[in-house]
């Protein structure tokens, strides 16, 4: 047998039939399922007669649209509450489990898989949303879907796919205090370029990779669709074992060892073969900030933003220019000082247990600045109640942030929390595309104790001051 | 079931920007529907309307000679971000056929495939001769699948490979799911023997 990589592996053991060079059929382990891109898969399933092909291996929640409001209330948003409906008739006509607006296990759907040990080491795991790369931090080849393939799935269980190429991104070195897991995935974006991964499942390896607690690994992973890759994903090892131990879903009993001696052979052969190698050094990277309306348009918290003609390509330059107009901001500016007025902490990016409790130790016994309007969407209920139990919600009250219920919420800003035209964010989630957040909002992504520290300062500051 | 798509003769408009990303083809107040249609009207809503609703003359789609455009030619990383297949479904009900970048995002390229929308990825220096000789929009540009070439009557010929099984549904107009169900005994096989 050749030497072959994690992805390598874990695509041969999904491999259904082989319909043509590289494009294969492949069976689906999990299928995740979310109101906003289901809706059209189940209402063409219900045209042609056909059915859910394994609806055990199929788990759906409400998250994109809801509100993170009193849930006591009805949706007020007449057309958001078609959709959360329809997912519940869709659910119970098709015999899916749904983790609806009343259960406490609702959250982001890449929040609850993990959650629940439904997300495990080796599996081929859909979703039809592209940050569903999240679950390949346990060794999971996951990938971000339409709703066409979701009908796809749903009806047979499988999906076709041209396999992408392998990219192992190499991270060494020892990251410094007040950098997080969120600003190696942004060095590294800013690094390859939005597109520089296109076409490619990124293996993550590497010292600082193996440091990373689980929680950390999901927001390196979830972010690999921001480089431009199909999935993101890192060998399963000891972290991986500990953290799913004892989840509700996953293996349990006599079959615990027999999964976990298993789990240790995904891993990619010394002599394996990747197609395109890039390294990057933890110890290099400091708390980085976007400045721009792509998560490539980053820089060091330190620095200043870049002059627009500095850039190699005419296309690039324009890029730039046209962000910095939206954006408000001239170049050479320093990162450090604009003034903001929102903060958003929350997303499938850095909404978990270990974001909220960083975040958390920033805030405590401080008070968010006086024209800030911040707030903390845990990313699940479950999330919200170990917090509540840890005391967090009083500490983030009690500065001045606003407690919110699960959701997407202003990552995408489907619901009700939308930036204003003009309006400033320090944001912990992964887009600052144009208009994102909301029509005119500005949004600059950083880690959880960066959006935190610009809370109480009003301002974007550098964390490794305080 | 998706239209076949074999040629497809029209103009063009062309979009020149880079990343162009799912959110600005499609805005997110409009993803709440349970349909398939009505998204064109909000085809790149907010760069296509001012904030009180006009149209905003100086975007490239609200141009007079972009009127009746079935082609949109841009820049590289084309449909990048959100899996939104609600991007799709605007671009082909506001009537493009066939988008020509130099690079696009993977999602967004499956999801042209299933809904008879042509991604034809051309070298960067083909697209900019392509967009000189477009100039003014008036004449008309030939999209080949079958021959996998670009050609207009000004002399521009260029080659493109589309991804093999996107082509062959394109093609055919293939039920994607009824053909996967043709392999129903190689799924069972598969689902037995990990059982």
């Amino acid at each position: 047998m050749t030497s072959r990589t994690l992805f390598d592996r874990v695509w041969d053991t999904h491999v259904v039939r082989e319909l043509a060079d590289g494009v294969a059929l492949l069976y689906v382990d999990l299928h995740l399922v979310h109101e906003v891109t289901s809706p059209q898969a189940f209402g063409g399933l219900r045209r042609a007669g056909r059915s859910v092909r394994r609806p055990e291996r199929t788990l759906a929640t409400v998250d994109h649209n809801v509100p993170t409001g009193d849930r006591s209330l009805p949706i007020a948003d007449a057309v958001a509450a078609t959709q959360v409906d329809a997912l519940g008739t869709n659910a119970r006509e098709f015999g899916i489990e749904l983790f609806d607006l009343t259960s406490p296990g609702q959250g982001i759907v890449h929040v609850i898989g993990p959650e629940l040990g439904a997300t495990q080491p080796g599996m081929l795991i859909v979703c039809g949303d592209s940050h569903t790369a999240t679950h390949g931090a346990f060794g999971a080849f996951a990938l971000g879907i339409g709703t066409s393939e979701v009908e796809h799935v749903l009806a047979t269980q499988c999906l076709v796919l041209s396999k992408p190429r392998n990219l192992e991104v190499r991270i060494d070195g020892t990251r410094a205090p007040g950098v997080s897991a969120k600003d190696l995935i942004l060095a590294f974006i800013g690094k390859i370029g939005t597109a520089g991964a296109a076409g490619h499942v990124i293996e993550y390896t590497g010292e600082a990779i193996r440091a990373l607690s689980m929680e950390e690994r999901m927001t390196v992973c979830n972010m690999s669709i921001e480089a431009g890759a199909r999935a993101g994903l890192i060998a399963p090892d000891d972290v991986t074992f500990a953290y799913l131990n004892g989840r509700p879903r996953a293996p349990s009993g006599e079959a615990w060892p027999t999964a976990v001696e298993r789990w240790r052979g995904l891993r990619s052969d010394p002599r394996a073969r990747y197609d395109t190698r890039v390294t990057l050094d933890a110890s290099s990277v400091g708390p980085q900030v976007t400045w721009g309306t792509t998560p490539g348009m980053v820089a060091d918290i330190a620095s200043r933003i870049p002059d627009p003609a500095s850039l190699p390509t005419e296309d690039q330059r324009q890029a730039a220019r046209r962000a910095l107009e939206y954006m408000g901001l001239e170049a050479g500016t320093p990162l450090a000082g604009i003034p903001i007025d929102r903060v958003f902490l929350g997303s499938c990016t850095n909404a978990r247990i270990e974001d909220l409790r960083a975040a958390a130790s920033v805030v405590r016994g401080r008070r968010v600045a006086p024209r800030v309007r911040a707030m903390v969407v845990p990313g699940s209920q479950r999330v919200k109640a170990q917090a509540e139990q840890e005391g967090l919600d009083r500490v983030f009250r009690e500065a001045g942030f606003e407690w919110r219920n699960a959701g997407c919420s202003m990552c995408l800003g489907m619901n009700a929390d939308v930036l204003g035209p003009g309006e400033r964010c320090a944001a912990t989630s992964n887009r600052n595309f144009e208009g994102r957040q909301g029509r005119g909002g500005r949004t600059h992504l950083m880690s959880p104790i960066m959006a935190a520290a610009a809370a109480i300062e009003g301002q974007l500051v550098d964390v490794r001051e305080w | 079931m998706v239209s076949p798509f074999v040629r497809h003769r029209g103009r063009a408009v062309t979009l020149p920007r880079r990343d162009v990303d799912t959110d600005q083809i499609i805005p997110k107040q409009f993803l709440k529907g349970i349909e398939r249609t009505g998204f064109a009207p909000a085809l790149f809503h907010d760069w296509r309307y001012r904030p009180d609703g006009s149209p905003d003359p100086g975007f490239e789609l609200n141009g007079p000679s972009a009127q009746g455009a079935t082609i949109l030619i841009t820049g590289p990383n084309f449909g990048c971000g959100s899996s939104r297949e609600h991007a799709v479904w605007a671009l082909a009900q506001y009537g493009f056929r066939a988008i020509i970048a130099p690079s696009f995002a993977d999602i967004f390229t499956s999801n042209c495939y299933r809904n008879g929308l042509l991604p034809v990825r051309l070298a960067s220096p083909d697209v900019d001769a392509l967009i000189r000789s477009n100039e003014g929009g008036l004449h008309d540009i030939v999209v080949d699948l079958e021959q996998q070439v670009v050609t207009d009557d000004r002399g521009f010929s260029a080659r493109f490979t589309a991804d093999p099984y996107g082509r062959e549904l394109l093609l055919r107009g293939l039920d994607e799911i009824g053909r996967t169900l043709l392999e129903l005994p190689s799924i069972e096989a598969y689902e037995r023997s990990h059982a």
